[in-house]
């Protein structure tokens, strides 16, 4: 897969940009503010529907202007798509695939595929477990869009249990004073109804994050030794909510494939043996928004233990790892590298170009070219006052 | 902001679902600028609405007398109960010409975070039917969204205790004249594990 084109209006700070692309490496060079990574991020979004580096929308259109527009011809077997995007903050985008519309901008998910290595992913490392567990449920998404729904129903579900729990605690703590307790009698009759769409959904999101995880551990690991040779061996590993109540073996490389019922009986029965917990706290204290990530790096947690040097690397080991599964799915996704060259030392720029050099398609943005190792130099942008000239 | 009543009617619009501060301008302006004559037939309509129009006794659908057209309709087959969340469920089962049977309106969907809660719906009022009338199958036509699902399936438990009567939910999956390949991937997941032998 690769990028033949892209066009933005009034993205970020570019009114309007137009760039070739070619299969292998390209290299955007430019002073900082010139706007590389706005051009990176606009792929991104054609991938993602997010941003990797806000949340909202708003801040992508640039100022003064009401919509933005992405539009990219992505080469895939040899096949060209053209997806275009308006984003229009406050309001649902509009997405055309072929200059014809499609239903919801999600059905474009899928077509443009990207492992985007970003300056922020050194949070995937350091930042809270929510990083890491967006981490996994984007990776969830690009290797199946399907999860988009599924993580969507779960936090629509947690979102009304948690109203729910809460308001029944309250009541809870009205009746124990000696009032009308009328309230909490209803709350706990649809609490029992809640608890089971939560673990129905929570389960499918469970299960995928497991296998995700299974699949992923052996070529993070792989990716990090490649990176930082000298450095002690990194490994990932799930952590569910459910603890011990986790079936043997999930989650784990060459384990079992993780079976959604036996995770939804698992998830019911946790959920009822913390319920009077969850009424005292007014939280949903079970299910895959309370999991985490572990990164360990020989025996101790990167988190805290590792040097930053280190926790780089094993952010990119992340990313990287991320790009062979794609790869090893038989999807060929564009391999991002948005400024990351400065911040890495001579042999782990080569170790990570060697890597990007077996890409179809890698796009580096770098504010000095020299940082950029010599392999890496293949096609040559300079992005400049607002223009964007190849050289 | 304009002065006095404009900016008041202009308020007023804006809280109405689906108007947004734009239109709420627009329409008042509309208003401002039309005979007087439309501008009291729209304020007697809306007069009447509020006064004449009430809640069938029965079912909970919009009626003008105590009991709705439906319900006092001897030929609509009182066994079968479609239970929706809305009035406008009502006109969209009856727009399908399918439907014999009658109807019990819940006035909404269990959804904690707006404060709606069981004792907030017209449930008591649906097992009471149930207990008194002859009703031998009830069909759950929520909304097939989280809220909608969740009051489906704490319907179900509340009513799998009365003996010999059935319950059913609507079928969810393709739409008529559609493509499969244009179907998402839940729509499709649903058909296909809701699929039935031929």
């Amino acid at each position: 897969m690769y990028v033949r084109h892209l066009q933005v209006t009034d993205f970020r700070s570019w009114a309007h940009a137009d760039v070739a692309f070619e299969p292998g490496p390209s290299v955007l060079v430019g002073a900082n503010g010139q706007g590389k990574t706005n051009l990176v991020e606009a792929l991104g979004y054609v991938a993602t529907l997010g941003s990797h580096r806000v949340a909202t929308d708003a801040p992508l259109v640039r100022h003064g202007a009401s919509r933005a527009i992405v539009r990219t011809a992505v080469v895939n077997a040899g096949r060209e798509l053209l997806v275009e995007l308006e984003v229009t903050p406050g309001r649902s985008n509009r997405a055309r695939v072929n200059r014809a519309p499609v239903p919801r901008p999600r059905d474009v998910l899928g077509i443009l595929r990207t492992v985007l290595f970003a300056p922020e992913d050194l949070a995937l490392v350091r930042g809270d477990p929510g990083e890491r567990r967006g981490f996994l449920d984007e990776l969830l998404v690009l290797r199946a869009p399907r999860f988009a729904g599924v993580r969507g129903d779960y936090e629509r579900v947690l979102k009304q249990r948690s109203a729910l729990l809460k308001s029944a605690g309250v009541a809870r703590r009205a009746g124990r004073r000696g009032g009308e307790g009328t309230g909490e009698a209803g709350d706990i009759r649809t609490l029992d109804v809640w608890d089971g769409h939560l673990a129905r959904h929570g389960a499918e999101l469970l299960a995928a994050r497991l296998d995700l995880v299974a699949d992923l551990a052996p070529h993070v690991g792989a990716a990090y030794a490649g990176v930082a040779p000298e450095s002690r061996p990194a490994s990932i590993a799930y952590r569910s909510s459910l603890g011990g109540a986790l079936p043997e073996g999930y989650g784990q490389p060459g384990g079992p494939r993780a079976d959604v019922a036996t995770l939804e009986a698992a998830l019911l029965d946790e959920l009822g043996r913390v319920r009077p917990q969850e009424l005292e706290r007014g939280v949903c204290l079970v299910g895959p928004h309370r999991d985490e990530l572990d990164l360990v790096l020989g025996e101790a947690p990167a988190k805290g233990y590792a040097s930053h040097g280190e926790s780089w690397s094993f952010a990119l080991a992340l990313r990287l790892g991320s790009f062979e599964l794609l790869r090893a799915d038989g999807a060929e996704p564009v391999l991002v590298l948005d400024d990351v060259f400065a911040e890495l030392d001579r042999r782990r720029r080569r170790s990570l170009a060697g890597v990007a050099l077996g890409a179809e398609q890698v796009l580096v943005t770098a504010a000095v070219p020299e940082d950029v190792p010599e392999e890496l130099v293949g096609a040559r942008y300079e992005v400049r006052d607002g223009e964007v000239r190849r050289v | 902001m304009y002065e006095g009543p404009v900016q008041d009617l202009i308020d007023e619009l804006g809280r109405l679902p689906g108007i947004g501060p734009k239109s709420a301008q627009r329409i008042a302006f509309h208003l401002l600028a039309a005979e007087p004559a439309d501008v009291t037939r729209l304020q007697e309509v809306l007069q009447r609405v509020k006064e004449g129009v009430r809640f069938c006794d029965v079912c909970g659908n919009v009626s003008e007398e105590e009991r709705c057209r439906i319900c006092r309709d001897a030929r609509r087959d009182p066994t079968v109960v479609c239970v929706v969340e809305e009035p406008k469920d009502v006109l969209a089962v009856e727009r399908t010409r399918e439907f014999k049977g009658r109807y019990h309106v819940l006035g909404g969907a269990l959804d904690p975070l707006s404060g709606v809660g069981p004792d907030q719906l017209r449930i008591r009022e649906l097992l009471a039917r149930i207990g008194s009338e002859d009703v031998r199958e009830v069909i759950l036509a929520t909304d097939p969204n989280t809220e909608g699902e969740a009051t489906a399936t704490y319907l179900v438990r509340m009513l799998r205790d009365f003996p010999g009567l059935s319950v059913t939910r609507l079928a969810s999956g393709l739409p008529m004249g559609g493509d499969l390949e244009f179907a998402d991937e839940l729509t499709l997941g649903r058909a296909l594990s809701g699929r039935r032998a031929v």
